[in-house]
């Protein structure tokens, strides 16, 4: 589904990314994880097309999609819910999602995946007029999700999106990503909460200061003695 | 009666404010950047309608004037559609990751810029602006209050081009695109959205709209010359800020209470203090909230 090659990301003289390759099959839960500044949300920034890396490659579905421009990227099939959400604040719940769907045009599918994503979040519905920015922390992510799955992606990255939130809303957010990925879509998972994050992943890679450092079976990975040590807190 | 006629003069320059508001606003609100040369956009505008008019289809009456007057707002509007976008594109776009400070100073320098080709090609001196609109206007009360016909036409104007435009941001995939851009220009492109061609979108209908401003404004204010345009850009930009910058509904109300201030300042108190009152009372409103009338402050909750 989607394939990086030996990519290279500098911001200005800083390297953040020191030419990482990973892949993601079709169907898969990826995670990736890696403490403050390793360099997940460029990765996941430059594969959206939102920057552009010095070199190496990005495919998705086989396609070489490292020079398309951000903008052209979700009508690919592939969907982005960024760090810290950002959702349209001044729009309402509803408005929001729409936005999620703006590449596509048939008024009927879109009323469809909106039916679907309410019946995720029901808690949406029931504020579909409320202004964004007024949502709780946890409810903006949650539109941020359904915001993502609007446009009926193949592929949803997410980054981080159990930052900031209560536990219990915690234990929902992993749920949903679980049941997206159940439907059929296939999930690159930024996270720091890696313990949960490598309950409901196949496979992870460990990102450390912008280079792979390890990867392997998510079962196989919580049990990993340095990994307990630098990420589990064991 | 003569409040009655003060407040409808006011609310009619007020209404070329609006329109011009709305240029400085929407530019504002989606590319977070002072366009500062649109007052001279709306400069070049009026020129280009005072060369339609007298150079084109000699004296016309009736049906023949009105189509007279509007093929030569239509040319002028393109015109200024096209050259807003090429100031975009040539003078603006290159610094989308520069810092503010490097953009004011390029728009003040295109604003410059256009004022001295003005001047190269029409000189210093005024030319005489003939009114777009021959309507006399209104007469009521026996004579006691006049409207002129250019004061109901503009008035008129600016409601249709407010109300067209938010059915345009609210009803339509390109002003649903510009609201986004203007909540967040990354999260934009994440829905799909393409950036550069909305923000080039906005300079177009801005500019366009400056051209009609401009005409409106000349037909009221005959005087034109190639600084024209910048003592109502200046005024149009404060009504944006009073009104609360990046809002359409706010550069409506800010123009028109501008516009109102100024008139009723001239009239009861001073044509010197005029501008002086119209700029205090702008303060005023900022320190009570610095948002301006309409404008919004919605904190995004961590
Ligand atoms: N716009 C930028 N300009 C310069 N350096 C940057 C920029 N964005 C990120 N960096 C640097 O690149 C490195 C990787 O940053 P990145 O945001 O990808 O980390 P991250 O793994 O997402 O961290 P976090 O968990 O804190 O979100 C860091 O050293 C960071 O300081
Ligand atoms: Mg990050």
């Amino acid at each position: 589904m989607l394939e990086v090659k030996d990519l290279v990301v500098n911001y200005g003289m800083i390297q953040a990314l020191k030419g990482i390759s990973f892949e993601v099959n079709e169907g898969e839960v990826i995670a990736l994880i890696g403490a403050n500044g390793a360099g997940k949300t460029t990765t996941l920034q430059t594969i959206s097309g939102m920057l552009s890396p010095t070199s190496g490659q990005v495919l998705l579905k086989g396609q070489d999609i490292t020079k398309i421009p951000g903008h052209k990227i979700v009508s690919l099939g592939m969907a982005h819910v960024p760090e810290g959400r950002r959702v349209f604040a001044g729009m309402s719940v509803l408005e929001n999602l729409k936005m999620g769907a703006y590449t596509r045009s048939s008024k009927t599918e879109i009323s469809d995946s909106l039916e679907r994503v309410y019946e995720s979040f029901p808690r949406l519905k029931e504020r579909q007029s409320q202004l964004a920015g007024t949502l709780s922390g946890g409810e903006q992510q949650m539109l941020a999700m359904g915001r993502a799955l609007m446009s009926k992606p193949n592929i949803i990255l997410m980054d981080e999106p159990s930052m900031g939130l209560s536990p219990i809303y915690v234990e929902e957010i992993f749920n949903i990503i679980q049941s997206i990925s159940k439907e059929g879509t296939t999930v690159l998972l930024v996270e720091q909460n890696a313990k949960k994050a490598l309950a409901i992943a196949d496979r992870a890679y460990v990102l450390e200061t912008g280079n792979i450092v390890l990867s392997g079976d998510a079962n196989a990975l919580m049990n990993d003695d340095s990994i307990k040590k630098a990420y589990l807190g064991e | 009666m003569g409040f009655l006629t003060y407040l409808i003069n006011g609310l009619s320059l007020g209404s070329v404010y609006a329109i011009i508001a709305l240029g400085y606003t929407m530019v504002y609100g989606i590319a977070k950047m002072l366009n500062f040369a649109h007052g001279d956009v709306i400069m070049i505008g009026s020129y280009l309608v005072f060369i339609g008019m007298s150079n084109i289809g000699g004296e016309q009456t009736g049906v023949m004037q009105v189509v007279k007057v509007v093929v030569c707002l239509a040319v002028s509007m393109i015109i200024c559609a096209i050259l807003g976008m090429v100031i975009e594109k040539v003078a603006y776009k290159p610094l989308r990751k520069a810092t503010n400070l490097a953009v004011l100073i390029t728009a003040i320098g295109v604003s410059y810029f256009l004022q001295n080709i003005a001047l190269l090609i029409f000189g210093s001196n005024a030319v005489s602006f003939t009114s777009i609109i021959s309507w006399q206007g209104i007469s009521l009360a026996g004579g006691a209050l006049k409207i002129t016909g250019n004061a109901i036409v503009t008035i008129i104007v600016c409601i249709i081009i407010m109300v067209a435009l938010m059915l345009f941001v609210q009803h339509t995939k390109p002003g649903q695109a510009m609201r986004a851009v203007s909540e967040d220009r990354d999260a934009a492109v994440l829905m799909g959205i393409n950036v550069n061609a909305t923000i080039s979108l906005t300079f177009i209908i801005g500019s366009g709209l400056a051209a009609i401003a401009g005409a409106l404004l000349c037909s009221s204010y005959p005087a034109l010359t190639p600084y024209t345009g910048s003592m109502p850009g200046i005024k149009a930009f404060t009504a944006a800020v009073f009104g609360g910058i990046g809002s359409i509904p706010g550069a409506l109300i800010g123009g028109l209470l501008l516009g109102i201030i100024e008139i009723l300042a001239k009239a009861y108190i001073s044509s010197q203090l005029a501008d002086a009152i119209v700029f205090a009372v702008l303060i005023i409103v900022l320190l009570v909230k610095p948002t301006g009338i309409l404008g919004k402050q919605i904190k995004e909750k961590v």
